[in-house]
């Protein structure tokens, strides 16, 4: 069996993020992590594929420039090797150019299995993984919360508005996971030693045989209406006066 | 110029989601005709509903409920929008909608945008409007292909009932089950009960995040919820460590919550958990932070420890209202 992780490397969230007037893209920081959306989806792979005795397990990212040290992380959690797409022509891709290039990429594996995360941390669009399926002509199971391997049937447990569906269909598949799913592993030291050295598939559109054309595109980013702090009070043993003053003045008690 | 507008009227219970009513809303102020698919409900009765907010026909596709949605409705809706003439999809940013749009967009060939709080009329086309940094920013932007494919964020907009009712058409489609992609079936339902007010319904949403100190302690949260006749919720750090289910999430990537008050415990404001809150009426925000960007935009905010404040607050709703 191959299972294909969807991996999508941005920058570091918890850096200051800016917008590049020009392009209306997203600043790239100078260091790209891993998003840890997808560290769930890396362990979920590693698991399945231990259980099905042995399988590999291939990262797949998209980028428009050369970008690999996020990937990294995720070969050093255990993954056997990656494809990173990069053309200068993604800049600014859209959720259904994305799904093409990595349906794309699966097919080109010859993968089974497809894992991804719900949504990316900085575009959370949201659609990727069901684009990457309806591409491949395979069922999504999307927004699960628990995934097993049953033989070639895929059972999960399908995140719902008021609960959870248990949700199968036989391999091939595309199953996006939801954060929270697992606890995923710490890359060990020999871990990102041996991750060094694993191999790593760079490729142009060219070489998928694919051209893009984004259809969308940003005409303005504006400030959007701030709130401002109201009244800060330290607690000195006796704050709950306060918000229960707060409760009574907006009639909640 | 958008003259048809197709929106998934998804089903919640044994109705309609209330979302369908602002989506109904927003694509009648800019679109003459406006056809609603409907699916596992009474087709009339969510028909009736539908005509006060003024859609103008609706197809039923009757029960898909043994499949996932995305692939028997996206197929079938893709037939809707190619016999109405359809230039814009609107559905709702849920589970179903996502899954839904995503594959009517590969159907169709056309891109998509999500999370969209507000899409107006601009030049004969689109502007579609989303948050990013936490609702810091609005972005604006327009989609270049024949077909507008927008998925919306629950509570972005209000339903407003039309100047007068419609009466839309009803017709029955039917949705073939044999594409290969359509082999998800669904094995079983289980609904976790959650006492109270609905999440994204509530008046009232009190939320933890880590500074609560453990998953136990989240046994507070509940408990004032329930004195304040609210809802729970949480960050996105709980619910990635397991304390508790993706459904309690607020945020980008969760719940957009639009209550009266939102009381944020231990939370301190991640841009992720911000975008999801903070068009709530009054934000009170508990943290041991005092720099927490959450007390930036907090109405009340007090700084201290949510651990030991918790049970006096607790104790003082009880006295007050002799729960």
């Amino acid at each position: 069996m191959k299972v294909a992780v969807c991996v999508k490397q941005i920058s570091d969230p918890s850096e200051a993020q800016t917008i590049d007037p020009t392009s209306m893209c997203l600043n790239r920081g100078a260091k790209a992590i891993l998003d840890d959306s997808d560290a769930y989806g890396v362990e979920i792979a590693l698991r399945l594929a231990e259980v099905a005795g042995g399988a590999e397990v291939v990262l797949i990212s998209m980028a428009p420039n050369q970008e690999v040290q996020g990937v990294r992380t995720g070969l050093a959690m255990g993954a056997t090797s990656a494809v990173v797409v990069s053309d200068p022509q993604l800049a600014g891709a859209d959720a259904l150019t994305t799904a093409k290039v990595l349906a794309s990429v699966v097919k080109r594996i010859d993968a089974d299995l497809v894992i991804a995360a719900t949504e990316s941390t900085d575009g959370y669009t949201g659609t990727v993984p069901a684009q990457v399926a309806a591409l491949l002509g395979w069922p999504a199971l999307t927004f699960a919360k628990q995934i097993e391997l049953r033989g070639s049937t895929l059972s999960i447990q399908r995140q719902t508005e008021d609960g959870y569906d248990v949700v199968e269909a036989d391999l091939p598949g595309v199953v996006s996971v939801t954060a929270g799913v697992v606890e995923p592993r710490y890359p060990s030291f020999k871990g990102i030693m041996s991750a060094k050295s694993k191999p790593v598939e760079q490729l142009s559109l060219g070489d998928l045989g694919l051209s893009v054309a984004i259809d969308e595109k940003v005409l303005a980013v504006n400030d959007a209406e701030a709130r401002t702090a109201g009244q800060i009070v330290e607690d000195d043993g006796s704050a709950e006066a306060e918000i229960m003053n707060y409760l009574a003045q907006i009639k909640v008690l | 110029m958008i003259t048809n507008c197709v929106i998934l009227a998804e089903p919640q219970g044994t109705g309609i989601a209330p979302v369908a009513l602002e989506l109904a809303t927003l694509a009648r102020g800019i679109s003459e005709q406006v056809t609603a698919v409907v699916f596992d409900v009474d087709a009339q009765a969510a028909a009736e509903t539908l005509a006060v907010y003024g859609v103008t026909s609706v197809v039923s596709l009757g029960d898909t409920s043994s499949h996932l949605p995305g692939v028997p409705v996206a197929d079938a809706m893709r037939e809707v929008v190619d016999r109405v003439g359809a230039n814009a999809v609107f559905v709702a940013q849920s589970y179903t909608g996502r899954d839904v749009l995503a594959r009517l967009s590969v159907l169709l060939d056309a891109p998509v945008l999500t999370n969209a709080v507000n899409v107006r009329e601009d030049d004969g086309g689109l502007v579609v409007e989303n948050l990013v940094f936490g609702g810091e920013k609005v972005v604006s932007s327009k989609i270049t292909a024949p077909i507008q494919l927008i998925a919306i964020r629950p509570k972005s907009v209000a339903a407003e009932a039309a100047p007068s009712a419609t009466q839309p058409s009803v017709t029955e489609q039917s949705v073939s089950a044999n594409s290969q992609a359509n082999r998800a079936v669904i094995v079983s339902s289980h609904v976790e009960e959650r006492q109270g007010p609905k999440l994204d319904e509530a008046e009232v949403v009190v939320s933890g995040g880590r500074g609560l100190g453990n998953a136990d302690n989240y046994r507070y949260i509940e408990e004032l919820a329930n004195l304040l006749h609210g809802a729970t919720g949480a960050s996105r750090a709980i619910v990635d460590a397991g304390w508790v289910p993706y459904a309690y999430q607020v945020g980008q990537t969760g719940k957009t919550v639009k209550p009266n008050l939102y009381l944020a415990v231990g939370i301190s404001g991640a841009t992720q958990h911000m975008v999801g809150m903070k068009g709530a009426k009054n934000i009170i925000a508990i943290n041991k932070d005092k720099d927490a960007p959450i007390l930036q935009i907090a109405d009340l905010g007090v700084v201290g420890d949510a651990q030991k404040l918790l049970p006096r607050l607790i104790e003082a709703i009880r006295q007050k209202t002799g729960a």
